[in-house]
């Protein structure tokens, strides 16, 4: 499981062990590009430009020499999933030691060729050189160098004051064709193909698909229709045209009758339904055995929660499959060419050696959405028509058929001692699982579960710790004297479920984030103060007040622009997976009959920063994505799945809803570990908006999402 | 629904395509005349993400049929500019890297395309009224709205 994956011991990083050889990653192209391969790929997080900037400086060419392939199983080395903030910091510095070993080994054929000691050949613009003498590019050295040979782990990368691309904020060569018309995989065709829907139950556990025969022979005949695949519960159909799949995909949806065997569930916006569930509990960490009550001044307990949410991209799901004899090759825009490849394998039992799953741009990614399923679904339906096709899920398929976030119920427990210091901190958090990727031995895609015979359920298990996905971050970074920490995993999921930008830790840092808030209330103490109170780590420590002192935080609140409204501001901070960056962020915010954003301030520790822009675009992102959950955001869903089918099911924040202003600001180590930041604003955005409204007019939201019904109704309970 | 032959401008150019009356633009547009970045986003007209402009004005193409831009002039986001000689609005959001995954992005330069086309000066109300038909899931807002006032001259601060 790459997402995993940690530097060996003493040894090569993971991914470099599973994938040794430097042809992997490095090949010299015979037109004088050099083709670097990664198996990272880019989701709309400007992960392309990373690689090119990491690789251009350890090969010591500029970007616009590398000619870059991902996510290619053909071609590219298998680094697991796209997942977990871990790209740059794993990936990319995999890619970085291969591609110092490369220029290490054509640093010693030019010193052959050249007759001089390596440490004297110096390499610049793609050229190896020794002062006023003879000059060698990769291409007219690559016959003097073995790639297929395996990597020694001799490759020393570029110290910080070395490096020339790294730290420079490259416009992102992908918005050149995506801003122009091309770019993304929903535009690729393949000769002679089809194009292709499914039509979903509403649940994966639906019993019985009934088809009236004659509406079965109708739509066979609708125009352009050339294939009706029927297996079991699965249902898909293939037409000449797209206007004429989606038409026949309409008439089928309205006609076909799904039965389920279904039990109502009482569930409340508390989300504490889910503690009645039957669960696996297991202690995440346990720290002396202190009693809640052992020395206790004052106590704590509360009650948080985050529903179910959605992906909603803004573009659907896509793929595209073709047969040749039994060879098979895939598009798609999955977090895992590999991991697909496999499901792939298991789903049409061949081997994987025949299967080539080659990634395309998508849509905005945020996790464990449709992708896998469209590319499995777009390989049946190839099959089943014996063309190739191209498989688009439909608004409604995004929103009911992709895996939801799971929701998530914290409570929170804690005592302060005498002078106001947190003494013991309890903390149990219940959840549906956050992974059920294809990355296992049993088949876990939707057409599994739909074919006949079906595939059983796939057994119920969450990312293991450190990481950890429901409990991700459910350990605080504070001092808190003793700490038990515990994980309720739902072992019968209502939905299904799987990662989510941030997983666990949105929920888990909102609790954590807003119970601190709320004992320095109890304490009577500034939360900026607070908190500090409790930090030993010099890095929170830092993001915590630059924040603070960006937004002027030790200064009077400015007065509400909006007449008639109350302003407030709140902070919160969270190191997300308790390994990665650190993220502070605080919110100013105006509140009439519902949370008007007004200011927004983020404070980053990403260790080594490569590409600045791609950072602050990703903070940015990740507040106003966390900033809609928080706000906006509540999956609708019955004892019949999921039950929103459109945009007005599932509203998300609008233009007219963003902030005035946001400020990012990127602290500066460029001797660290560089960390991944698509997912560490989540947690902190969701408290320092509940913190606000606290601030604001005393009183506290723990259930989210805070909209303004749910405003009123905390209005009137105060 | 039977075929037949629909004119209308496309970019500028002269195109006709044999199709259904009822067939949404779109598709026409995206599998016919090669004309990709018109996106398909929802197919109920709520995202914008499938907006170009019918006559100078912003239509969403997903749920407007062939027929009733018979004779009429169609841009879309191939028709504003090229990587070499982008359009000023394509300009602003490159400048401004005003984007992440980027999908949702040609249909909201079409609208602020339309919107710069205006004889009068655009307010601050317009272009919110404008992007009030489009959505962006990465949370790109703040660079969409500021490469957008830069292309139309508005404030960067607005009030």
């Amino acid at each position: 499981m790459s997402t995993l994956s940690i530097p060996a011991a003493g040894g090569l990083p993971e991914d470099l062990r599973a994938n040794p050889r430097l042809s992997q990653w490095v090949r010299a192209g015979a037109d004088g590009l050099l083709e670097v391969s990664a198996g990272k790929v880019e989701l709309g997080q400007g992960v392309w430009t990373m690689l090119l900037l990491v690789s251009a400086d350890e090969l010591g060419v500029t970007p616009s020499s590398i000619r870059l392939t991902v996510g290619d199983t053909a071609r590219s080395p298998d680094q697991g999933l796209t997942a977990g903030s871990l790209s740059t910091e794993v990936g990319g510095m995999a890619l970085r030691l291969a591609c110092a070993e490369v220029r290490r080994r054509f640093t010693e054929a030019a010193a052959s060729r050249l007759g001089v000691a390596e440490a004297e050949v110096q390499l610049a613009e793609g050229r190896f050189r020794v002062a006023g003498g003879a000059s060698f590019s990769y291409a007219e050295l690559a016959a003097d160098v073995e790639l297929e040979q395996p990597l020694r782990g001799d490759g020393v990368p570029r110290s910080a004051q070395e490096r020339r691309w790294v730290g420079m904020s490259l416009p992102r060569p992908d918005l050149e064709r995506k801003l122009f018309g091309a770019g993304f995989i929903h535009d690729l065709r393949l000769p002679g193909m089809l194009h292709g829907r499914v039509v979903h139950p509403p649940s994966a556990t639906v019993r019985t698909l009934h088809l009236d025969e004659t509406v079965h022979a109708r739509v066979l005949a609708m125009p352009g229709v050339h294939t009706l695949h029927l297996d079991g519960r699965y249902l898909a159909l293939a037409a000449e045209r797209e206007e004429q799949v989606v038409a026949a995909a309409t008439r089928l949806r309205r006609s076909v009758r799904w039965e389920f065997e279904s039990t109502p569930l009482e569930t409340g916006p508390d989300q504490c339904w889910l503690r009645g569930l039957p669960c696996e509990d297991s202690i995440v960490l346990e720290e002396g055995g202190a009693d809640i009550a052992d020395g206790a001044a004052r106590r704590f307990e509360a009650d948080y929660s985050r529903p179910f949410l959605a992906h909603a991209s803004i573009g659907t799901c896509c793929a595209l499959a073709r047969w040749e004899g039994d060879e098979l090759t895939v598009w798609t825009h999955s977090q895992g060419s590999f991991p697909l490849r496999r499901e792939l394998a298991r789903f049409f039992d061949m081997a994987v050696e025949r299967i080539t799953v080659i990634h395309a741009d998508g849509a905005g990614c945020y996790g464990h959405n449709g992708a896998d399923d469209a590319a499995i679904d777009a390989a049946i339906l190839a099959r089943a028509a014996g063309r190739p096709v191209r498989m688009l899920w439909s608004r409604e398929d995004e929103f009911a058929a992709s895996p939801a976030g799971s929701a998530m119920s914290v409570r929170v427990r804690a005592a302060l001692d005498a002078l106001g210091r947190v003494v013991r901190w309890e903390h149990d958090t219940w959840s549906q699982t956050h992974v059920q990727r294809p990355l296992f031995p049993q088949l876990s895609c939707l057409a599994s579960r739909l074919r006949e015979p079906p595939a059983p359920p796939p057994p119920v298990r969450d990312f293991p710790l450190p990481a950890g996905g429901g409990q991700r971050n459910a350990v605080p970074m504070y001092r808190l004297g003793t700490r038990r920490i515990r994980y309720h995993l739902v072992k019968a999921p209502v939905l299904r479920s799987s990662a989510l930008r941030a997983l666990g830790a949105f929920g888990n840092v909102f609790a954590i984030e807003s119970a601190m808030d709320e004992l320095a209330a109890l304490a009577g103490r500034d939360p900026l103060a607070f908190r500090l109170d409790h930090l030993d780590d010099a890095r929170a420590v830092a993001v915590l007040q630059r924040a603070a002192d960006a937004a002027g935080w030790s200064q009077d609140r400015a007065p509400a622009r909006r007449s008639g409204a109350v302003r407030g501001r709140g902070l919160a901070l969270a190191r997300y997976k308790n390994t990665g960056a650190y993220c502070a962020v605080v919110a100013e915010i105006e509140v009439t009959d519902r949370i008007v954003m007004d200011r927004l301030w983020a404070a980053v520790d990403a260790g080594e920063v490569i590409h600045p822009d791609g950072l602050v675009n990703q903070i940015e992102g990740g507040m106003l994505q966390a900033a809609s959950w928080t706000l906006k955001e509540s999956l609708p869903w019955g004892a019949e799945g999921i039950e929103a089918r459109a945009w007005e099911d599932y509203p998300i924040l609008g233009f007219d809803e963003a902030p005035r202003s946001m400020e990012v600001t990127v602290m500066d180590r460029p001797q660290d570990p560089p960390l991944g930041v698509g997912e560490c604003a989540a947690g902190p955005t969701a408290a320092a908006l509940a913190n606000a409204l606290y601030d604001a007019i005393g009183v506290r939201a723990r259930h989210l999402p805070l909209t303004p019904p749910r405003l009123l109704e905390l209005l009137d309970a105060g | 629904m039977l075929e037949r032959i629909i004119r209308f401008k496309l970019n500028g150019g002269e195109v006709e395509i044999g199709a259904g009356p009822d067939t949404p633009l779109l598709y026409v547009l995206r599998n016919d005349l090669g004309a990709s970045g018109t996106r398909f986003g929802c197919g109920a007209g709520a995202c914008g993400s499938c907006m170009v402009l019918l006559d100078g004005r912003p239509v969403n193409s997903c749920d407007t049929p062939l027929s009733a831009i018979e004779g009429h002039q169609v841009t879309t986001v191939e028709g504003l500019g090229t990587p070499a000689r982008p359009h000023p609005v394509q300009q602003a959001f490159l400048e401004l890297q005003a984007a992440q995954c980027g999908y949702c992005i040609n249909g909201i330069m079409i609208s602020v395309a339309a919107l710069r086309e205006r004889r009068e000066p655009v307010t601050e109300a317009q272009l919110q009224e404008a992007l009030s038909r489009h959505l962006c899931r990465c949370g790109t807002h703040g660079r969409i709205l500021q490469a957008a006032r830069k292309a139309l001259g508005l404030s960067m601060q607005p009030a």
